[in-house]
């Protein structure tokens, strides 16, 4: 079953609601409550992410009877450098989007804990596609 | 999987419900269906919040109570009285003489419900210092502590192991009393609640219930009475009762802030049960920056909003922070804690483990619920979208999943039978079946003695 959703670069106040939307979602399925907060505090990372860097961008969401697999593909400037992005308090936030609390460069480390499996790959000036997957 | 059998203190009465909507619109956790002309709540998803009783309009929904003749099972028949009581009634009524009105009304003793503030703040503030889980989560407000248990599982183990002052008191004056050598079983402690969550906690859901509170009597019917007595007294009261000192903290313990003001740490409190839904769904996502305590009250101004209570809840609060300022200045830490705690057992003070109750799930194997999930989208291509609640369930994606559940059909939706009358697939007497089986016989019948018609209370 897929799930899709827009989200729009620079719109805090909208930032969350895929993520809320999935966790309804998965506590109908009845998913354990410990797998649900993991996804959840993983996919809301990636979808701030979007909103505080990338112009635009997609989520989708593929739930079957083994695994849910989120892809979070954007349009935006990219990561120039993966493996530097992925070391924990590294950030390029603006001052603008730290005072909003964001970008305390905790991002992709955060969502690597939270997921079985976690793929990035980036084109600068192009953008970022996330893909994560949990198993069940 | 054993069915859980929890007590709910809400009821509705079949003979006053004419089958509106008001209720099913504002349940926070969806829990409302109308069927043949009734609104019937589902016991798993009912966390006793009240909100449906403060909405109704022709109070057709109740709280089952203790009688007030119960307390004669008793010779010491103790009333345990939240400070929100006494904030009913006018500033010029003083605290004295509500209580030995209730006298008048057959009880032997009156107790604070707030007399344990300052000890179950010191263990909340232990509790800060040592939970993994941040924030702690306050377990005052039981409509919360279910709130959890059926709609938020995964914040479980934030909820704190300290019962709320009223527990802990109860537990006190009891010994107190055998203490001065009245039997137990004489003793019956009665708590005026203000609320059905509290009723619906002390009556026991899961395995906290409550051996320390032997009955709950409706505050309103309380306070009614004693208005009735206050306002036509002739003679001066006779001998009035020395009460226990209360803290002007304890006085506003109940009210929002009541606790997050005292508690170490960053605390926040918020009030009123959708707003806390909301706040409790980004706590989840962990968008929510490092908190310590959280105080969470399923009414608007905390107890003061209780759907049992009389009084305008703005001017409870006011009158309660009156009371309050009168007893700042003697407002000191109080010494006797040890002297308590020494009285107490930990069985008073702390609370068995809470166990998650998850009641939205569509099913309890993952690919039925899947399954499921998928009819539901499939429905909602053809569901309009209105939310109207004509079909008896609150809106269009609960109508959906009602159907998936075989509790209800895609014709119960009123613009779903245009559409198949139009395909004539379905006839204007079948329709008019349909509806009658939603909102009960006759009900598109001509009736002037309905609600707001030009005939009503004649």
């Amino acid at each position: 079953m897929e799930f899709v959703y827009e989200v729009e670069g620079g719109d805090f106040t909208k930032a969350g609601n895929a993520s809320s939307a999935v966790k309804k979602t998965l506590k109908q399925l009845n998913v354990s409550p410990k797998i649900v907060k993991r996804i959840v505090v993983a996919l809301y990372e990636a979808e701030v992410n979007i909103v505080a860097h990338a112009y635009k961008g997609t989520i989708s969401v593929n739930i079957n009877q083994d695994q849910i697999h989120i892809v979070l593909d954007d349009v935006g400037p990219g990561i120039p450098d993966i493996d530097l992005a992925m070391q924990e308090g590294y950030s390029t936030a603006s001052s603008k989007v730290r005072e909003m609390g964001f970008g305390a460069g905790m991002g992709l480390p955060n969502i690597k804990k939270n997921v079985d499996d976690l793929k990035v790959s980036s084109e600068v000036d192009k953008g970022t596609k996330v893909e994560m997957k949990t198993y069940l | 999987m054993a069915k859980q059998q929890i007590y709910h203190a809400l009821k509705v009465d079949q003979d006053i419900c004419y089958g509106c909507t008001h209720c099913m619109n504002v349940c926070p956790t969806e829990a409302i269906r109308i069927n043949e002309g009734k609104a019937r709540i589902l016991k798993k998803r009912c966390v006793d919040c009240g909100e449906c009783l403060k909405v109704c309009p022709v109070d057709a929904i109740y709280v089952e109570q203790d009688d007030l003749e119960k307390i004669f099972d008793y010779e010491c028949r103790v009333a345990l009285v939240p400070a929100v009581f006494t904030g009913q009634f006018p500033t010029a009524i003083t605290e004295e003489e509500i209580f030995s009105e209730m006298k008048e009304l057959g009880f032997t003793h009156v107790f604070q419900a707030e007399f344990m503030v300052d000890m179950i703040n010191n263990l909340m503030n232990e509790q800060i210092a040592q939970n993994d889980e941040k924030p702690l989560i306050s377990t005052f407000c039981p409509a919360i502590v279910r709130l959890i248990q059926v709609k938020f599982p995964a914040l479980i183990d934030n909820i704190a192991a300290v019962k709320p002052p009223v527990d802990a008191s109860a537990a006190f004056y009891k010994k107190m009393l055998c203490k001065q050598g009245i039997p137990e079983s004489q003793i019956g402690i009665f708590y005026i609640t203000p609320c059905a969550a509290k009723i619906a906690a002390i009556k026991g859901f899961g395995q906290n219930t409550n051996e320390v509170i032997d009955g709950v009597i409706n505050m309103s019917y309380i306070s009614n009475k004693l208005y009735h007595k206050i306002k036509n007294r002739k003679d001066s009261l006779k001998d009035l009762p020395v009460l226990p000192h209360l803290s002007s903290k304890a006085v506003q313990w109940s009210l929002t802030h009541g606790e997050s003001d005292h508690m170490n740490g960053r605390s926040l409190a918020v009030d009123e049960i959708h707003n806390v839904i909301e706040f409790l769904g980004r706590l989840e996502d962990e968008e929510i920056p490092e908190l310590d305590f959280l105080e969470l009250r399923a009414c608007d101004q905390g107890c003061a909003g209780g759907a049992l209570l009389q009084g305008n809840r703005f001017l409870t609060v006011e009158r309660l922070k009156i009371r309050a300022n009168q007893l700042e200045n003697d407002d000191e830490q109080n010494d006797d804690l040890q002297e308590y705690k020494d009285i107490l057992q930990d069985k008073d003070l702390f609370i068995t483990k809470i166990d998650p109750l998850p009641a939205m799930s569509l099913d309890q194997d993952f690919n039925e619920a899947l399954k499921k999930m998928e009819r539901i989208r499939n429905l909602m291509c053809y569901l309009p979208g209105i939310d109207c609640g004509a079909c008896g369930s609150p809106n269009c994606q609960s109508l959906a999943e009602d159907i998936v559940q075989r509790k209800a059909n895609l014709s119960n939706c009123v613009f779903m039978q245009r559409m198949m009358e139009k395909n004539r697939k379905l006839s204007g007497e079948h329709a008019t079946r349909i509806i009658e089986k939603t909102w009960g016989n006759q009900r598109l019948d001509k009736d002037c003695s309905k609600k707001g018609a030009k005939n009503e209370g004649m």
